[in-house]
């Protein structure tokens, strides 16, 4: 149930290669997150494995079996869209037990399994409502609700929360990792937002122009970034990389310094402040230092640094090294 | 722009054109209510009394009426059908990706610049006419007879005629309504395991309802009103076979000269517009709410 094998999976558009060819496993019950700027291609490798664009060549086996030629609705994969998808002359009852009518159920079987879905997502009040009638957060646990009573063997989320709000989008991003924790079901999910990525996933995959980059556990591609495209993606604020004589220090064509792995006070290195911004657990400054650059630091909340200062910093904590073709050392 | 004298002055300035169009509307409509009362016949020298219902007992009374009623009836809903059928079928065929769109679509719209007595000459003399017509030089190639459309079949010729030069009206509709689906809910329907049929019945057709409704409210108001191609083609015949309301009142007021029966069949057809109106309004306006 819900491992899916990618074999030097290929799509171009006409002359353009958007992914020249992928090989990626994701096992049963994983929640594996595809992240990466936009315009990498990880929508376009969700709506291969959907079904709903034809690979140019490659193979995808669903739970052992050929899926590359299957239409989307015989994969077994249900998919929550971006704009939700709803169908909008439909109440919320018609909208999650379409598939379910579409599959030719019974209508009891399909009223239980709508009171059912309804009840995990909170959604038993609104059931003869219509999607118009419904907030953004509402609609999002409609599409969900419609993907689950299908009860597949994977869920597949394409940039879900990106028409949320800042505080709704924690609340879902919850929502959906508990959702994954009660059904232990396989869930895809492709967004451009590390934190989302870092927060749900039990495996990154890190695309760049449809090439995977790395593919890791959170904490892995945190500590262990493999190439200078990952280490710059992953993490808030971006890491530090500084080139030239400090980085020929270690070894190294460039170095990269976390913002949290910088210490203020006493160190080295010596820089004015140009920017200070005090959240009150944090301070995210940046600071120019002659010779390296500006860097972003992480520091306590009770450093109190300003436009001007000249301050010391010193690096604490891993310092990432990398040849010149951007791969770690 | 909400504030009391900002209303005031909106209405003060929109009011002469309201008042405009009112008089426009209600000095036709009173002199035409009052001649039907009238007994004035332009071939007679007395136009002086009064008659009473007398003009609108003729139509009442006259066979032709009700057939004629029939027929303008027939004519709206036929075409009504035929292009709303045809027309989501073609909106479904054009808006495929295909070489050479917009020349498609600029074809497809083609015949509704060709103005009504054009088209229905075009019809009579290209298509339907017995020796030179392209239909009869087919029945022809297969050895049959041909068929005398415009006189064993009258009425289905006008219908036909009429709903070639509305069909690409039906469709501009259907189509624009068409394009502004969004694809994610084709393809979540697909995901859902929906067939190509059962996305057509419960996704497209229910986006469709409105524009649907925008057509028939639309086409309806201007097929009560059909003339140029009846008189150009049947002239309401055979015998009255092909004769609708609108051809009835120009028989009364053109050939007849009798202008008191003419204004009275005018008002029955108001009535029946309003009557027809209704209906439609009642069956169909909540496909127009929100």
């Amino acid at each position: 149930m819900g491992k899916i094998q990618l074999t030097k999976v290929r799509k171009s558009f006409g002359e353009v290669d958007v992914i020249p060819g992928i090989d990626l496993t994701i096992e049963n019950g994983e929640f594996v997150v595809f992240v990466g700027p936009s315009g990498c291609g990880k929508s376009t490798l969700l709506r291969l494995i959907a079904g709903l664009e034809d690979t140019t060549s490659g193979v995808i086996d669903i739970d052992g079996k050929d899926a590359t030629n299957l239409p989307p609705a015989k994969r077994g994969l249900a998919m929550v869209f971006q704009s939700y998808a709803l169908y909008p002359h439909m109440t919320v009852r018609k909208n999650i037990a379409f598939p379910l009518k579409m599959a030719g159920m019974d209508q009891a079987e399909q009223d239980k399994r709508v009171e059912r879905a309804a009840k995990v997502l909170n959604l038993s009040n609104y059931l003869d409502r219509r999607p118009g009638q419904l907030s953004g957060g509402q609609r999002q646990r409609v599409a969900i609700g419609r993907a689950i009573v299908r009860e597949p063997a994977a869920f597949l989320f394409d940039e879900p929360l990106s028409n949320l709000d800042a505080a709704l989008r924690v609340g879902m991003r919850q929502e959906i990792s508990e959702l994954h924790q009660s059904l232990k079901t396989t869930m895809i999910y492709v967004t451009h937002d590390q934190v989302e990525a870092m927060t749900m996933a039990d495996k990154i995959v890190v695309l760049n122009a449809g090439r995977i980059e790395q593919v890791g556990a959170p904490l892995e591609l945190y500590n262990h970034p493999k190439n200078l495209f990952v280490a710059g993606f992953i993490g808030s604020p971006k890491m530090n990389l500084i080139e030239g004589a400090e980085a020929a220090k270690h070894n190294a064509h460039s170095i990269g310094v976390r913002p949290e792995h910088i210490s203020v006070g006493d160190g080295p290195w010596e820089g004015v402040v140009g920017l200070s911004e005090h959240l009150g657990s944090d301070s995210f400054l940046k600071v120019s230092v002659e010779g390296i650059g500006t860097l972003t630091v992480r520091a306590p909340g009770e450093v109190n640094a300003h436009h001007g200062d000249r301050i010391r910093l010193a690096p604490a904590g891993k310092i990432h090294r990398f040849d010149a073709n951007g791969l770690a050392i | 722009m909400s504030t009391q004298s900002s209303r005031l002055a909106a209405r003060a300035m929109v009011a002469p054109s309201v008042v405009l169009l009112l008089i426009w509307m209600i000095v036709p409509l009173a002199m035409t209510l009052y001649y039907s009362f009238r007994f004035y016949r332009l071939l007679s020298p007395d136009r002086t009394g009064w008659v009473g219902f007398t003009n609108y007992l003729w139509f009442f009374n006259s066979p032709d009426f009700w057939l004629a009623l029939f027929n303008t009836l027939a004519l709206v809903g036929g075409v009504l059908i035929i292009t709303v059928v045809l027309g989501i079928l073609i909106a479904l065929l054009i808006d495929q990706p295909v070489k050479g769109q917009g020349y498609l679509r600029i074809l497809v719209i083609a015949p509704f610049f060709v103005m009504p007595p054009v088209a229905a000459s075009i019809w009579e003399n290209l298509f339907m006419h017995p020796q030179n017509g392209l239909f009869s030089a087919i029945a022809r190639g297969f050895g049959a007879q041909p068929i005398l459309f415009l006189e064993q079949y009258p009425m289905w010729s006008v219908i036909g005629i009429v709903s070639w030069e509305w069909l690409p009206f039906a469709t501009l509709i259907l189509l624009t309504a068409l394009q502004s689906l969004s694809s994610e809910q084709l393809e979540a329907a697909e995901m859902d395991g929906a067939s190509a049929f059962s996305r057509f019945r419960y996704i497209i057709l229910p986006h469709m309802t409105r524009a649907i409704t925008v057509v028939i409210l639309i086409q309806t108001i201007f097929l009560l009103g059909i003339f140029g191609e009846i008189f150009t083609t049947t002239q309401g015949g055979p015998g009255s076979a092909s004769t609708t309301l609108p051809y009835m009142i120009f028989k009364q007021a053109i050939a007849a000269k009798d202008i008191g029966r003419a204004a009275a069949g005018g008002i029955i057809a108001v009535i029946l517009a309003n009557i027809v109106a209704y209906f439609l309004m009642r069956g169909l306006g909540r496909n127009l709410e929100n």
